[in-house]
Parts: structure tokens; C-alpha cells; sequence
């Protein structure tokens, strides 16, 4: 391997102009060039012209782009940080300039969903993963690169913008890919970490913001630690549940993707996730918060989602279908926390073995 | 009355190469010494930048040395050396004697370990021999022909004409005409299903069918114990794969045999599966150690090119081969239910010895038993189709140039991690490919839909269960068998349409007829049969086993669910 200093190297890739994408532009940006692509004209401007963006102060040598071929065209490794909903398109768009070498680590925590003509989540009859895919999946259905990670851990943005200590997981089959990300990453605020089962890391992610929004409602309702901490320990464990018959293994919830990154979007009104359970526990209804919010809050959708493949793999998911009542029926959270309190499973922990 | 296989296309294909001494096999052969040093002094590089230091490499000698001499004890076959005990017996000494001596930096260690791994090079090389090869392929063709003849003509006398050959019993099907062109551009890997120790001879008489020049491959030195199986092989430029063997000498050796080979050209086949499929059931995982080196040689080839020259592809192609009935059926399933559950070494026995061996072909010839190889499209070391100049494909329709996996911070770089995790991929995509392209015979469906029906009638039983149940009990009504029949094939229908599995043609027509054909093929050879029907025309079993065996083949679809 040569050592090269990585500033004389070609400039890194970040697609996505979003809150956690600006944050990970200025992570990057320590260590080499940064191209930033952005949809909207008027954020490129504003980057531009007052160096800021979502009230990140953007570092000098990231360069703000609106062109996806020029994007792969001068940077050999990309981070697509785009919401799960449009992550497809963006990768259709990307993937005629992709090539082999290119190597993409993304930092999205939802699933992709794709569904026969006509049918919606509670229409079809089964959900299952031929329907369901996570993001690095859609990179690899969608375009030749095959060296794929992705980034996952507690990292709320504004804290990363605010330099407090913090880590995040590379999580690859590749090790080259994992090294990489922690040469990209890596400062003295920010530890980076590694792991293999990409998939498993993934799933962590993308579940975890199912707890979230419990624990906003929580929150909302004016409970206190012994709930949370009630709520976290029993939402772990529910997330292994359904990671497992996703496809992951139960040692990557465990760790920083896991249970790291639950701790922290379950005690912080910071998180998006968060903030639509805490609302929905004030009364606010599901459209009004959503409407409230300037960016796309996952769990939402992810709450239906793992709903229906719970009820395909035969998952019990007690957390999980209870909020799908509170969010998309007319239970209310009072209602949905006496029937949970209720629930006559009361095994620690039986995930171990 | 015989359901008609359709009218057989199979043709007469030209050689691709005019003469034996173009071909990249008996090039290899000719030089058989100098390859055989560059093996040895490869892999003993190799070793040693796995093993660097003094105490690694003897600690790796000693565990050599510990194993070869169990495998000596325990499991010594007609073809081992007879001078292996002295051999090993002599390494053993000079490493005790080496590592007595702590502050010794002789090298010696090196020099025992090329002594190993040159030994281990000539016996894994093959030796292809043009003279002996032609004799072969005559032997084989013109006694296929006249037994197939006498047996179908049913009169002595027509053993002497020519009205079959081995064309019209054995089908080939796919994509034959790309890979001849291939054969031509590039290198190719050639990667069948396993099921029955006949699976070399019938693939060795394939290649040449096609018109290609003979391939190398990596045989289970057990067949060299089986005498008539020795002579083909040796003659076809098979090399030698001893599985007994699993020390770090012997499984570097015999990789860097593969790459070597592979980056001069010459064409490859191996068995991806390792053994012959236990269970009945298309591979679902395979052995990655051989695979990895075709990507190992791609990848040494584009590194060892010149800019300005493209290098030879090198392009792998998944091979299905689909059979009625598999002579060692009975054991193999045997062997699979005994040790289910359990990850431990499988013994190799071969109880068919060549007698058996000729009853069985006599017989195949003399029955309506056909077999049908299918040929793959042709993949690149990453799994991507490629098109017929050789092309990689991606599934969006646009090219992709092989060398750009290999490309890190845009330099070519050896990365053992990343070729490993590739080298998964690739087995995975094979694996797609051979549930794709495998060819569905009514004997398999009829096996598939019995085993079934009788596990959906006893739901509480486990598979072991199942097969404890007295064989006289199960019966099933031919109406019932019948309509799950029509369903089960209907479905085959709608997958094949969907592009994720073939059928033979045989299977569309009547469903009674179809019913009958497998029926009466299923399992046709063995002395208790998987299906029959008793008297009243409705279905019965002789051997459950066997049945679960053969009804293996068609798991991994999902049909269970439409039972």
C-alpha cells in the first residue's frame, strides 16, 4: 500500500446536502477535498456565497456540486447520504458514471421498498425482504460498485457540528473499505469503528428509530428514567427480534450501531425520531408534526414497514404494532402504553443463545 | 408408451482448434517440468510470505508432517506412493532436528519445506498426452456408439451400425455457441454440478462433443482408484485433488496449480461443490479455495499486462448436469441423513468399482434414460454475464471493464480480504445460475410432489421421523398425486417464464404421460425403487430415502408452498 498524504489525493464525494450529509461534508473535509452535491441551486448558492448550510458552518475546501457526473467522474469514493425514499432514484441517476473502483459508504438509516403496481404497504398481502431492501443493497442492485459500507452510530448532527466527542461504525464485507472510512473519518473528537456484518449494522440503524419514536411518546407523556430505561432494554431486544429475520446477526445490535446509537436517539430531543413521538403524546396528529418537521423523520415509515414483515417471519413485535396503532390507527399513546404494560412476555433476555 | 424427447438438434460441432499441439492443454504438458518448478517455487513463496518467520514455518512443518502421517495410518488408498512413509518419516526427523536447534538460521526449514511442496506439485500435476488422449476419446465414442446401438436396435448384429450416437442420449443444451466463441478470446472455467462420479467422464465427453480442446481438471484423487476412471482421467489432462489432504503445503500447492494453469490459458474445470451432492439437491454453497483462482489468475493477468495489450479473460461458465438417476443415489443419501446437522469429514467410499461401472452404462444405453447437460451464459470472475465478444454486462445493459474491481486509489493492488469476500460473490452467483439453468425431468417432479404430499400428511413428523414410517403404509391416491402434479407444473411453467429454472421438453404434453414417464425413470436403476405404482394405479414407494433424494433436486424454489 502506498502512503500517499491523503489531501494530495483525489476529493471525496458527498451526496446529499441534508443536516447529517453537511455534517459528515465537514468531518471529511479534516482530511481532503470534499464535493458536495446538493439538488437544490439555492443551496449551493448559500454554501457558496455565506458558507453555511442548515446551520453548519461549511468548511472552505468542500466544494458544493449539482452534477452527479462530475461528482463520480473526480472522486473515487462517495457517501450517498440521501433520505431512504428518494435513495433509489438518486443511485439511478448516479449509477451510468459508477464504475467498479468507485467505493460508496452511506450513512442512511431507512429501508427501500419496492412494491408491485397498485399496492401499498397495508394492501399487499405479504412483506417480506424480496420487497424490502436496505441501502447498500440498493447500491448494489442499482449500480457495479460491489466495495459498499455504511456508516451508522450516535451521531446527532448538531452535536458532530459542535465537536463533542463522539464515534460512528464503518460496517463492510471489505476491510479495505472499513480502513478507508476510518482514514476519512477519524479526528481526535471523532473515533471510528469497524465492523463486518453489514447488514446486521444497517438494520440496527434503521430499527432503532422505530424505539425512538416510543420513546419521544414517552417523553411527551411526561415519564421519567425508569420508563425509558424500561422501554430501551425491552426495545433492544425487540429490535434483534426482527434484525434477525431481516438477515442481520445479534452481535452488530449490540454494539455502537445497536444499542450506542439507541441510548442516545431514546434520551435526545435532538433526534427527528424523537421529536414525532414526543408531539404525538402532546396531541398533535401524525400529518401536523409531519408537515412541522423540515426534514424526514425514518421511523415513520420504518414503523410500517417492519410491521408487516414481523407479521410475514413471524416475529412477535409488541413495541413495533403498537405504535402502528398509535401513529396510523386512533389508539391513543395512553392507551398503547396500559396494552404494552399489559403484555404477558416477561423474559429478560432470551436472545443469547 | 414413451413420452418423445423433441426431435434432438444436437449437432456435430468443428473443433475450434485444428491441431492437438495448438491446444493450451498440451502446451502446458510439453513444458510439464518447467510448470511444474514454477508451481513449486510459487506456492513455496506463498508459504513463506504466510508463514515468515522460523517457529511459524515449523510449527506449520510439524502439523504437515503430524497429519500426513494419521492420514498414512488411517485412510491409505491403492494410488498413494509407495515411498510416502519414508518420505514423511524422513521430513519428521529433520524437523525435530531443526527444532532442537533454537539458535539455528541455516534455512534449512526452506529447504524441507520446497522438498514438500515439489512433491506435492508432482503429484497434483496431470499429464495430458496427446496419443493416449485421441486413443481414449476413441475408445470412449466408438463403444458408446456400438453398445447404444446394440441396445437400442435390440438385435445383436447392430452392435456394427451407426444408426444412434451418443449425440441423440445425451442432450447439450444452452448457450453452446458462445462458448465456443469464448473458448476462443479468453480462458474458460468451467463449473459443473456434481452428483455422480460419472459426472467427469460424461463432461470430458461434452467438451470434446462441443468441439473444444481438452480442459484440465481438478479430479478427487479417489477416482484414480477405480482403474478404468484412472486411464480416462489421466489421459484427459485431469490433475489431481487429494481431499485428505488439508495442510497449508498441500492446499497452497495445489491453488497456485490452478491459478498458474488458468493465467497460461488453459482452460479449467473443476467442481465447485467439492464432493458429489450428498442430499440430492443442487449445490447451495461451494468449496471457495479453487474458485478463488480464477480470480487470483484475472487478477495477476491484468497486473502482469503490459498497458497497452489487453489481457486474456478469463470467463466462468456454470454447467448443469441433469440425470434420471444417480448410480451411488442410495449411498449418498446415506451418508447425508447420517451426518445432517453435523459439519464433519465425509470418508470417500467408492464400492463401485469398474464392473458395476459398465453394467450401469449398459443399461443406461438400453433404457429410455436420458441425460441433458445445460451450458450457462458465460460469466467474468465477478459474476457479470458477458456478452459473446466477452464483454462484461452490468444488469442495466452497460459494459464494465473486470479490471476496475482490482482498482484501489487507481493502481491494481493485491488484496487477499477483498478477493476472498469477491470470491463469495462469484460462488453465489453460480449458485443463482445453476437453479436457473437446471433442467427439470418429470422423474424429478414426480419425486419432488410424492415426498410432499406424504410430509404434508404427517405435519407433525420431522424429516427423520418420516423416513422411519413403514414404506407399506404410504400409499397415495393417483387422483390427488395427479392434480398436485398439474399444479407443481404449472408453477415450473411460470418460473421458466420468469427466467429462474428450465425444464426438458419432455415435461409439457399430457400430464398422465408425463406422470408415467417419470414414473418409470425415477431412480430407474436401483434395486429398490423410489416410485411405483401398486396395482390398483396409485402411487407407492420401496424407499422412502431414495425418494427424498431425488426429490432434492427441485428444493430451493419455494414450490413447497404450492403443494
Amino acid at each position: 500500500m502506498t502512503s500517499k498524504k491523503l489531501s494530495d489525493e483525489k476529493p471525496v464525494g458527498v451526496i446529499g446536502a441534508g443536516n447529517f450529509g453537511s455534517a459528515v461534508a465537514n468531518l471529511l473535509a479534516v482530511h481532503r477535498n470534499v464535493l458536495l452535491y446538493a439538488r437544490d441551486e439555492k443551496t449551493i448558492e448559500r454554501i457558496l456565497s455565506k458558507r453555511e448550510n442548515r446551520g453548519h458552518k461549511m468548511k472552505k475546501n468542500i466544494t458544493p456540486v449539482n452534477d452527479l457526473e462530475q461528482l463520480a467522474r473526480e472522486c473515487d469514493v462517495i457517501f450517498p447520504i440521501v433520505p431512504s425514499a428518494h435513495f433509489r432514484s438518486m443511485m439511478r441517476k448516479l449509477s451510468p458514471h459508477l464504475h467498479p473502483y468507485h467505493i460508496l459508504i452511506h450513512g442512511t438509516k431507512g429501508f427501500d421498498i419496492t412494491l408491485p403496481k397498485g399496492q401499498t404497504i397495508e394492501t399487499i398481502a405479504k412483506l417480506n425482504r424480496t420487497h424490502v431492501k436496505t441501502m447498500s443493497e440498493v447500491i448494489r442492485e442499482e449500480s457495479v460498485a460491489v466495495r459498499v459500507g455504511c456508516l451508522a452510530g450516535p451521531n446527532l448532527s448538531k452535536e458532530l457540528a459542535a465537536k463533542h466527542p463522539a464515534a460512528t461504525v464503518v460496517a463492510s464485507h471489505f476491510n479495505e473499505v472499513i480502513s478507508l472510512g476510518k482514514r476519512l473519518l477519524r479526528n481526535d473528537r471523532f473515533q471510528v469503528y469497524g465492523n463486518n456484518d453489514l447488514t446486521g449494522v444497517e438494520l440496527a440503524g434503521v430499527l432503532k428509530n422505530i424505539i425512538a419514536i416510543a420513546s419521544g411518546a414517552l417523553t411527551g407523556m411526561g415519564y421519567g428514567e425508569n420508563a425509558r430505561g424500561l422501554l430501551i432494554s425491552r426495545g433492544i431486544v425487540e429490535m434483534i427480534y426482527l434484525g434477525r429475520a431481516l438477515g442481520g446477526n445479534t452481535k452488530a445490535f449490540l454494539g455502537l450501531a445497536g444499542v450506542g446509537d439507541l441510548v442516545t436517539t431514546c434520551s435526545s430531543s435532538l433526534s427527528r425520531n424523537f421529536q414525532v413521538g414526543y408531539k404525538l403524546a402532546q396531541g398533535m396528529t401524525l400529518q401536523e408534526i409531519l408537515d412541522s418537521m423540515d426534514e424526514v423523520a425514518e421511523g415513520v415509515n420504518t414503523v410500517r414497514i417492519a410491521r408487516k414483515c414481523a407479521d410475514y417471519y413471524g416475529v412477535r413485535a409488541p413495541i413495533t404494532t403498537t405504535l402502528y396503532k398509535v401513529l396510523f390507527e386512533d389508539l391513543t399513546v395512553k392507551q398503547a402504553l396500559q396494552y404494552l404494560m399489559r403484555y404477558p412476555l416477561n423474559v429478560d433476555i432470551d436472545f443469547l443463545d | 408408451m414413451e413420452v418423445l424427447e423433441k426431435k434432438n438438434k444436437n449437432k456435430r460441432y468443428k473443433p475450434i482448434l485444428d491441431g492437438i499441439p495448438d491446444w493450451p492443454v498440451y502446451q502446458l504438458s510439453r513444458n510439464r517440468k518447467e510448470f511444474i518448478e514454477e508451481v513449486a517455487q510459487k506456492s513455496f513463496e506463498r508459504i513463506l510470505q504466510l508463514r515468515p518467520t522460523r517457529k511459524q514455518l515449523l510449527d506449520e512443518l510439524q502439523t504437515t508432517v503430524y497429519r500426513e502421517q494419521q492420514r498414512m495410518k488411517r485412510n491409505r488408498w491403492r494410488v498413494d506412493p509407495k515411498d510416502e512413509p519414508r518420505f514423511w518419516a524422513q521430513i519428521k526427523e529433520s524437523v525435530n532436528a531443526l527444532s532442537a536447534r533454537a539458535d539455528d538460521n541455516s534455512g534449512e526449514e526452506k529447504e524441507l519445506l520446497k522438498q514438500i511442496v515439489t512433491r506435492y506439485a508432482n503429484e497434483i500435476a496431470g499429464n495430458f498426452k496427446p496419443s493416449s488422449y485421441k486413443l481414449a476419446r476413441e475408445i470412449t465414442t466408438f463403444w458408446f456408439n456400438r453398445l447404444l446401438n446394440a441396445a437400442r436396435v435390440k438385435k445383436f448384429g447392430a452392435i456394427f451400425r451407426s444408426q444412434y450416437t451418443l449425440r441423440d442420449k445425451i442432450q447439450i443444451v444452452g448457450k453452446v455457441k458462445q462458448l465456443r466463441r469464448l473458448a476462443r478470446r479468453g480462458t474458460i472455467v468451467m463449473v459443473p454440478t456434481h452428483f455422480s462420479n460419472l459426472d467427469s467422464v460424461l463432461i470430458g465427453w461434452v467438451i470434446h462433443a462441443l468441439g473444444l480442446p481438452a480442459f484440465i481438471y481438478g479430479a478427487g484423487l479417489n477416482l484414480f482408484n477405480i482403474k478404468i476412471f484412472a486411464y480416462f482421467m489421466n489421459s484427459l489432462g485431469a490433475y489431481k485433488v487429494d481431499r485428505r489432504k488439508k495442510n497449508l503445503p498441500y492446499l497452497e500447492t495445489l491453488k497456485t496449480y490452478s491459478t498458474l494453469a488458468i493465467q497460461k490459458g488453459a482452460h479449467s474445470l473443476f467442481f465447485p461443490g467439492g464432493t458429489r451432492s450428498r442430499s440430492g439437491a443442487i449445490e447451495k454453497s461451494l468449496k471457495l479455495g479453487l474458485l478463488s483462482t480464477c480470480i487470483e489468475a484475472q487478477r495477476n493477468l491484468y497486473l502482469e499486462t503490459p498497458p497497452d495489450e489487453e489481457p486474456r479473460k478469463i470467463f466462468v461458465v456454470p454447467v448443469t448436469l441433469n440425470y434420471h438417476f444417480v448410480l451411488e443415489a442410495p449411498d449418498l443419501i446415506e451418508e447425508y441423513l447420517t451426518v445432517k446437522g453435523q459439519d464433519r469429514y465425509l470418508p470417500e467410499q467408492d464400492k463401485y468399482g469398474s464392473f458395476q461401472l459398465i453394467r450401469f452404462l449398459i443399461k443406461f444405453f438400453s433404457k429410455g434414460s436420458n441425460i441433458s447437460v445445460s451450458i450457462g451464459k458465460a460469466l467474468d470472475v465477478m459474476g457479470n454475464y458477458v456478452d459473446d465478444e466477452g464483454n462484461s454486462i452490468d444488469n442495466q445493459g452497460r459494459l464494465i471493464n473486470t479490471r476496475d474491481y482490482f482498482i484501489s486509489n487507481g493502481h491494481i493492488t493485491i488484496d487477499k480480504q477483498r478477493e476472498d469476500e469477491y470470491t463469495r460473490m462469484l460462488g453465489q452467483r453460480i449458485v443463482a445460475e445453476y437453479h436457473r439453468i437446471n433442467r427439470v425431468f418429470a422423474s424429478h417432479l414426480v419425486a419432488f410432489v410424492a415426498f410432499e404430499l406424504w410430509q404434508k400428511k404427517h405435519p407433525k413428523l420431522d424429516l427423520f421421523g418420516l423416513l422411519k414410517l413403514p414404506e407399506e403404509d404410504l400409499v397415495l391416491e393417483y387422483a390427488e398425486f395427479r392434480k398436485a402434479c398439474k399444479r407443481v407444473r404449472k408453477h415450473i411453467y411460470r418460473l421458466k417464464e420468469e427466467g429462474k429454472i428450465n425444464h426438458a421438453t419432455h415435461l409439457k404434453g399430457k400430464i398422465d404421460l408425463v406422470i408415467r414417464h417419470g414414473m418409470e425413470n425415477v431412480g430407474i436403476f436401483h434395486l429398490k425403487r423410489p416410485l411405483l405404482f401398486n396395482k390398483e394405479g396409485n402411487i407407492i414407494t420401496q424407499d422412502l430415502s431414495l425418494l427424498y433424494y431425488y426429490h432434492n433436486r427441485l428444493t430451493g424454489y419455494d414450490l413447497e408452498k404450492i403443494i
